[in-house]
């Protein structure tokens, strides 16, 4: 399968803004105190055309950040994110392709309480001439359809929605676009627990559908396996394992990873069943300011000197399975 | 509930406020009143014609030589007070609505684009109105309509430039945090043109607060042009407007000739405090804390 | 033997412009002393609003408006405020998903430590430093004196969670309600809690209200399942053995709905339509337009009836060799 979209060494760092003293102290050469936020840090993968990519880890590591980037909302700080080879950022810093859409988190959010859904889900197509003004009602109809909502549904507003039906409206907006690559950044997460399973099938649908290539971003790695065909684990801004799905949850080869599936909880059937964690030790690292070496070597059991200093480069285990790590642990 | 518009379930929640229901009346009623004034003002105070000079100066009753009884007595220049108002509030309401409405739109589109593109545009105009608002808006206005000389145009240009920036400031604030919603974020990654970004979906998701400042901002222009007037920075004598009815009785108040001073002002209080109470309970209802 | 906890016919309603809403409308159960109870259910089932309740914490224009709450044979519905305080950090405590709702960002721990302290009996001052360490380094906070003078922001997420644990734990209280404490915790910090508050329970007998929608997390602390749908109790029972044969079914569909129970990449299990407004409830059980079972029976609201081995069901028509 070939790449349909290339991440390479991409950074996004958030600067806080300085205060006009501050400003003037750092002119006059006082050295204040850096408060960037490494969001992402070097960040290379790449999404084969028609593949799910999971990308998991917990919050504040960069996901959404990097969601953002890969869906042209935010410029990279550096690096490149290209589609088929072109940039998805204009060389003014704006997103000109609709090539990649995205999908929220929040339906509550994400559509604009007051536009009529069909209007939310025609006027991109109508802006990119997708569709003519004269037949947006009739498009509009048809993705409606495609996620199991009423034609009627168009003419009214989002707060007449229920939570899962927003979503699909949501997803609805984003497909009418025809993108070639749609990015989720945990669109069932605020979902409740019944609902969940009807957007899970609804995306299988679409992809069955549309071949359609899609990063799915989740902090649920039930849901993640089961959607995806290659995960990328995340860290502190850092992806430090990426492999076939299947491959990485039965043998972890990152002690993170290894440590992430340990701490979920797991359902309880058997009344003397001895619940067993594994928690990982230690808390989060601030990532203003992230532990030198491998993010990861305070809380890791296999830390040795080296860890503390020198960065793990990402490099091939087996046959398509990466991972940064000194130590990787073996199958 | 549901299907009910925005605007049907505003005005029910409106309704309960029985204070504000009044006020509201009294606006729209001084609004109706003021456009009529031509139709229904016993006299044309402008026409220099019809004033009669040996009414001048009468008190509250008094039947004129023209055979009409003048019921709020006459000015030094022997118009019908009752007249006066009525085309004074005319003068007054269209200026507080031309000047709030300029300032309205030029602030907020200011301030919704810096908002919207952040960085050194936003930095910049933010300062400018920063700066601006730390010097009253009197002292503006006063200086400008002092530059610019007298007649309705530099009146209006000396109001829009002493009250923009309120509008800029509240439509920043408000837009910056409509700028980081989701919903935004989707509109860039569709992609949207900028315009359309700002016009279709930004602003009006920051109309409630920007309404408010309106109401308000529209009272105060109403008098802050009185103060203009009254200082005889605003409109030329041609055409008095409640501001300069209430300074040309002034010289008359100690003599006991309080009506041409005090009927101006209290046309203006009214018309004033009753906008001012219809804005608070906007206000009040457009608060998510205050609400249940 | 009384129960710690007596819960009956609880009924909470708020005041709006469209009605009552029936946010919890008769709610039984009860809880012994050391005993965990898991209650799970969707947003808006009325989890939040039961713990609320029996902690007399309803504020209008909600109300309690019907049934009662049993501390050890003594009523609270019905306590005044001051009665209530008392009884409130002493013998019942709460921990909320938010851990700001808890702690004064002004003060620092130490000091609001010391003040829950003193608010149930006099203690000195160098009693309480020496009592509010001794707890943080039990909830897993290293060189707790030392951070005794540390402001709640100097925490990260995980660590001001756990300062409001220990506040809960300080004086030692019965019954601990913890209303979703680890849903905006990462999972690893999730699971180090999840492990400390079951010791501390085991060991201290205290008695827990585990509140979640996550039947993993609670299914690995509660022995006993309380299901909640629409402002009541559905299904109820020991955790492992309703997990196994959900007798309710909304609980079956939620666990066939779970990925672990589908091959990978098919299809899961869903349960149709969504989530019912509180306002527009079917008749019956409130489950019925949702359920692949029902039957023109299911127009008369179920009971909650006794399924077996300590089960309880509210259904016409229960699965797993339950009948009805
Ligand atoms: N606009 C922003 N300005 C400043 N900092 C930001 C901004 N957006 C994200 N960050 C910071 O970047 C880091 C990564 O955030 P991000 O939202 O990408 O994490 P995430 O992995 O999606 O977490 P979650 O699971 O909680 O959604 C966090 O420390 C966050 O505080
Ligand atoms: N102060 C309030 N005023 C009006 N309605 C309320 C109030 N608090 C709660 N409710 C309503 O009571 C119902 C039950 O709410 P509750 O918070 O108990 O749900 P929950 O099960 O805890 O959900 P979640 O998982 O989202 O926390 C909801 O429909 C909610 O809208
Ligand atoms: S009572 Fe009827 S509708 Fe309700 S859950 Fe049971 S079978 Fe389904
Ligand atoms: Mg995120
Ligand atoms: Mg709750």
């Amino acid at each position: 399968m070939s790449a349909l979209v290339d991440i390479r060494n991409v950074s996004k760092r958030f600067a806080p803004r300085l205060s006009l003293g501050e400003k003037i102290a750092a002119r006059l050469g006082q050295p204040i105190e850096t408060r960037t936020v490494h969001a992402v840090d070097s960040v290379s993968f790449e999404i084969r055309k028609g593949e799910v990519l999971g990308l998991v880890g917990e919050s504040g590591c960069g996901k959404s950040t990097l969601g953002r980037v890969i869906a042209g909302i935010h410029a990279p700080s550096d690096g490149v994110v290209t589609l088929d080879g072109a940039p998805i950022l204009g060389p003014d810093g704006r997103k000109r392709t609709s090539r990649v859409q995205m999908v929220f988190q929040d339906p509550f959010a994400s559509l604009d309480p007051r536009i009529r859904i069909g209007e939310t889900i025609s006027e991109g197509p109508i802006a990119h001439g997708l569709v003519s003004k004269a037949d947006a009602k009739a498009y509009a109809a048809q993705w409606l359809a495609a996620v199991g909502l009423p034609a009627d549904a168009a003419d009214r507003f989002p707060h007449q929605f229920s939570g899962g039906q927003r979503q699909r409206v949501a997803i609805a907006r984003a497909l009418a676009m025809k993108p070639d690559m749609l990015v989720c950044d945990e669109p069932v997460a605020s979902l409740d627990v019944s609902i969940q399973a009807q957007i899970v099938n609804l995306f299988l649908k679409l992809r069955r559908e549309f071949g359609l290539t899609m990063l799915f971003i989740s902090h649920d790695l039930g849901i993640v396996r089961h959607i995806s065909d290659r995960i990328a684990i995340m860290y502190l801004g850092r992806i430090v394992e990426l492999g076939p799905t299947e491959a990485v949850y039965k043998a972890p080869s990152h002690p993170y990873t290894r440590a992430l599936l340990d701490s979920i909880p797991k359902l309880v059937t058997e009344a003397e069943e001895l619940v067993s964690f594994k928690p990982i030790l230690g808390e989060l690292p601030s990532p203003l300011s992230p532990p030198p070496g491998c993010h990861f070597h305070l809380r890791c059991p296999r830390a040795e000197a080296k860890c503390r200093e020198i960065v793990p480069a990402r490099r091939e285990t087996s046959a398509g399975r990466d991972v940064a790590c000194h130590f990787p642990l073996e199958e | 509930m549901t299907d009910s518009t925005p605007l049907a379930r505003f005005w029910s929640e409106f309704r309960t406020n029985k204070v504000a229901v009044c006020a509201l009346f009294v606006v729209i009623a001084i609004v109706l009143i003021a456009l009529a004034a031509p139709l229904i003002a016993p006299q044309n105070p402008y026409d220099l014609g019809t004033l009669v000079l040996m009414d001048a100066r009468r008190p509250p009753g008094f039947v004129g030589t023209k055979g009409f009884t003048h019921w709020l007595g006459t000015d030094a220049q022997g118009r019908d007070l009752l007249s006066a108002i009525l085309y004074g509030l005319r003068i007054s309401i269209q200026i507080g609505i031309i000047a709030g409405g300029i300032a309205f739109a030029l602030g907020v589109t200011l301030g919704t684009f810096a908002a919207y593109f952040g960085g050194r545009i936003e930095a910049l105009i933010m300062r400018i109105i920063d700066l601006q608002l730390s010097f009253p808006a009197i002292l503006l206005a006063l200086v400008l309509a002092a530059l610019l000389g007298q007649g309705k145009g530099p009146l209006i240009a000396a109001l829009v430039t002493a009250q923009y920036a309120y509008f800029a400031r509240t439509a920043h604030g408000a837009a910056s945090s409509e700028r980081s919603k989701e919903y935004v974020e989707a509109a860039l990654s569709t992609p949207l043109a900028p315009t359309r970004v700002v016009f279709r979906h930004i602003l009006p998701n920051c109309l409630p607060p920007l309404i408010v400042v309106a109401t308000v901002q529209i009272a105060n222009s109403i008098a802050l042009e009185a103060t203009l007037s009254f200082l005889g920075l605003g409109l030329p004598v041609s055409e008095p407007s409640l501001g300069m009815l209430i300074s040309n009785g002034f010289q008359y108040m100690l003599s006991g000739r309080y009506w041409i001073s005090i009927y101006p002002g209290v046309a203006l209080i009214i018309l004033i405090v009753a906008i001012n109470l219809v804005g608070d309970q906007i206000r009040d209802q457009l608060n998510p804390r205050l609400r249940r | 033997m009384i129960p710690l906890l007596e819960v009956t016919d609880l009924a909470t309603h708020f005041a709006t412009r469209n009605g009552a809403l029936k946010a919890v409308d008769g709610v039984s159960f009860s809880i012994a002393e050391g005993e965990i109870i898991g209650l799970v259910g969707e947003s808006g089932s009325g989890k939040s609003v039961t713990g609320f309740s029996i902690l007399g914490l309803i504020d209008p224009p909600g109300r309690i408006v019907g049934g009662s709450v049993k501390l050890k044979g003594r009523e609270l519905v019905g306590l005044s405020a001051r009665e209530l305080r008392a009884i409130r950090g002493r013998e019942i405590a709460m921990v909320f998903q938010d851990p700001s709702a808890t702690l004064n960002p002004v003060l620092t721990i130490g000091t609001q430590m010391r003040l829950a302290l003193e608010a149930h009996g006099s203690v000195s001052e160098s009693e309480a430093r020496a009592r509010s360490a001794e707890v943080l380094e039990r909830v897993g906070i290293p060189d707790a004196a030392r951070r005794l003078d540390a402001h709640p922001h100097q925490f990260s997420g995980g660590m001001r969670q756990r300062v409001a644990i220990a506040i809960a734990l300080l004086n030692r209280p019965k019954l601990i309600i913890c209303d979703e404490p680890t849903t905006a915790l990462d999972v690893s910090i999730q699971a180090q809690i999840l492990t400390e508050m079951r010791d501390l329970a085991r060991e201290f007998g205290t008695a827990m209200i585990w509140i979640s929608h996550d039947l993993a997390t609670v299914s690995s602390i509660a022995s006993r399942l309380l299901v909640m749908y629409a402002g009541r109790i559905i299904e109820e029972g020991p955790v492992a053995n309703v997990l196994r044969q959900p007798q309710h079914p909304y609980t079956a569909g939620l666990l066939a709905s779970l990925p672990a129970n589908a091959e990978r990449g098919m299809d899961l299990v869903q349960i149709p339509g969504s989530t019912p407004s509180l306002f527009d409830l079917p008749p019956g059980c409130a489950f019925q337009p949702r359920c692949d079972r029902r039957s023109p029976a299911c127009v008369v609201m179920p009971e909650l009836t006794s399924g077996g081995l300590g089960r309880r069901r509210r259904c016409h028509h229960p699965l797993n060799g339950g009948s009805a």
